[in-house]
């Protein structure tokens, strides 16, 4: 086995994986939640079609989207074989457990909450993703030209219950993973100072609490005000 | 006091075991955990029966030998080693549920024992500083800073007890491993041996089975001896930074 390979099926190897990936979600949660404030705007769609059109045509963009697929896929895979070697590791269970309060629940369910966030994620891009690449989509058209009606697809998807309360509880879900996950993706690291530390936590918790918010916010306004 | 035992009893490494109640009575709160078993296994003996096998030797939280999950903590409610447990963190009438480590890293031996010698061969891969020998050196010939060393002794505190495995939910050693990476690599005296150390360590505690770590913390909540996350990074570094760099291709 070479170096590399070694390093990337050693115990610290797969959890770098599982760091690096996460930790570019982050980042892609960052652009997506920021883009899609456009769909607060008052223009009946357009900025936010102009911006959808963007994200799906420009060259840069793809390459980001082609490393968030990737990011995805890897931090998939490599959850379910940490999961596996965590599981293989302790092949009898306690009779009784009581986790010590300095360990969350959120880190203790990394992998439930993950595998919740997965099943949104099915959903959500068979709804969104999917119809804006593969789809039959509506068409709309402003002073600077003709555009797939995104926006238009999003107020309808909203208009539905179900998918509605789907969103917020996923929103919250995810909040729970990104509590934990933020933080322990620096630990995963190294980075662990007492100068920078509480730094980290405070913006990680932060981020785990205004980003899920403001994605779950977004369902909610259009069910409540748009339709 | 009057208690309860649910004890795991297992004949041997290929038994399959299961939980035994006992009833134990007039013990003090004065006494510690393991005197509290000594009780129950003069009982036992007096009627003939096999007494409960359980680790320990110093009896005073220096060794790392006892062990023993109860009430679904490693060493017990406290933040300490079993054999400085005491009864009065018990309340008469309370029934003790008594496991051993849970580990595939660590084998039941019989009933409460398990065999640890997995920390030894890991210990034993690069725990260690090679010395060669000759005139006896001058004391205090290495400055080391004050604060260095003192965090170097922190992570030395380690007794190699096991109660981090036991606690972590995917029975992780990544705490004693970290503590036994960082207290060489902290000092000048650890230099030389220093990335051969991280990545052979690492390597033997991923031979020996034990998981990976999410970072949930708990190792260090129940650690007798309080061992801190940051030699858990410390470890990362040391690792990650090693396998980089070193002439281990
Ligand atoms: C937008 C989506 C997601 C983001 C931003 C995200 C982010 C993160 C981050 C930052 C970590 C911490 C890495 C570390 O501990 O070093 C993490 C851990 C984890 N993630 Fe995710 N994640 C996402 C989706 C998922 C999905 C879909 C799954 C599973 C199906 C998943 C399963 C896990 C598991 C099991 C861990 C813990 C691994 C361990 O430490 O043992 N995550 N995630
Ligand atoms: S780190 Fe703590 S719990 Fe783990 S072996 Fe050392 S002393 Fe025991
Ligand atoms: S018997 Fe030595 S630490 Fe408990």
């Amino acid at each position: 086995m070479s170096w590399v390979t070694k390093t990337f099926n050693s115990s610290l190897g797969r959890k770098l994986i599982m760091a690096l990936t996460g930790l570019f979600l982050v980042i892609f949660l960052i652009g997506h939640v920021t883009g899609n404030l456009l769909l607060f705007k008052d223009d009946g769609g357009q900025a936010f079609n102009e911006y959808a059109d963007f994200m799906t045509t420009n060259q840069f963009v793809q390459i980001l989207s082609i490393t968030t697929y990737l990011s995805v896929i890897l931090h998939v895979i490599y959850s379910i074989v940490l999961t596996s070697m965590n599981k293989k590791a302790r092949p009898i269970e306690y009779n009784q457990v009581n986790p010590p309060k300095e360990s969350s629940w959120s880190s203790r369910n990394m992998g439930i909450l993950g595998t919740f966030i997965l099943i949104f994620l099915v959903v959500h891009l068979q709804g969104f993703w999917y119809q804006m690449h593969w789809g039959d989509m509506p068409k709309v058209t402003y002073d600077s030209g003709t555009y797939k009606d995104l926006f238009k697809i999003v107020v309808f998807a909203f208009q539905q219950e179900w998918l509605v309360a789907l969103y917020v509880i996923s929103m919250i879900l995810l909040g729970f993973h990104l509590f934990h996950g933020f933080e322990s993706a620096f630990q995963t690291f190294g980075a662990n100072h007492k100068k920078y530390t509480p730094a980290i936590q405070f913006v990680g918790r932060a981020f785990a609490i205004v980003v899920p918010a403001l994605f779950a916010s977004m369902p909610l306004y259009i069910y409540f005000t748009l339709n | 006091m009057n208690l309860t035992l649910k004890i795991w009893r297992q004949k041997n490494h290929k038994d399959k075991g299961g939980f035994v109640d006992y009833k134990v009575s007039g013990i003090s709160k004065d006494m510690s955990f393991l005197e509290m078993l000594d009780v129950l296994n003069e009982q036992l003996s007096e009627k003939g029966e096999d007494p409960v096998h359980f680790d320990h030797d110093c009896r005073e939280g220096i060794c790392g030998m006892c062990s023993l999950y109860i009430n679904g903590h490693p060493h017990g409610p406290q933040q300490t080693t079993t054999c400085q447990l005491h009864m009065r963190s018990f309340a008469d009438g309370d029934t003790v549920t008594i496991e051993p480590w849970r580990a595939a890293g660590f084998p039941v031996m019989k009933d409460l024992i398990t065999d640890r010698s997995a920390f030894d061969r890991i210990q034993q891969a690069g725990g260690y500083v090679s010395v060669n020998t000759g005139g006896v050196p001058d004391a205090n010939e290495i400055p080391i800073p004050k604060l260095i060393a003192d965090e170097a002794f922190d992570a030395a505190t380690c007794i190699g007890c096991g109660a981090c495995v036991a606690a972590c939910k995917n029975a992780s050693a990544m705490l004693f491993v970290s503590a036994k990476i960082s207290q060489l690599a902290l000092l000048p005296q650890g230099q030389v041996e220093r990335k051969e150390r991280a990545e052979k360590m690492v390597a033997q505690m991923d031979a020996e089975g034990f998981g990976a770590c999410t970072n949930t913390g708990a190792c260090s909540a129940e650690c007798p001896k309080g061992i801190s996350l940051t030699n858990i990074a410390r470890m990362n570094r040391e690792y990650f930074s090693a396998v980089a760099s070193s002439e281990n291709t």
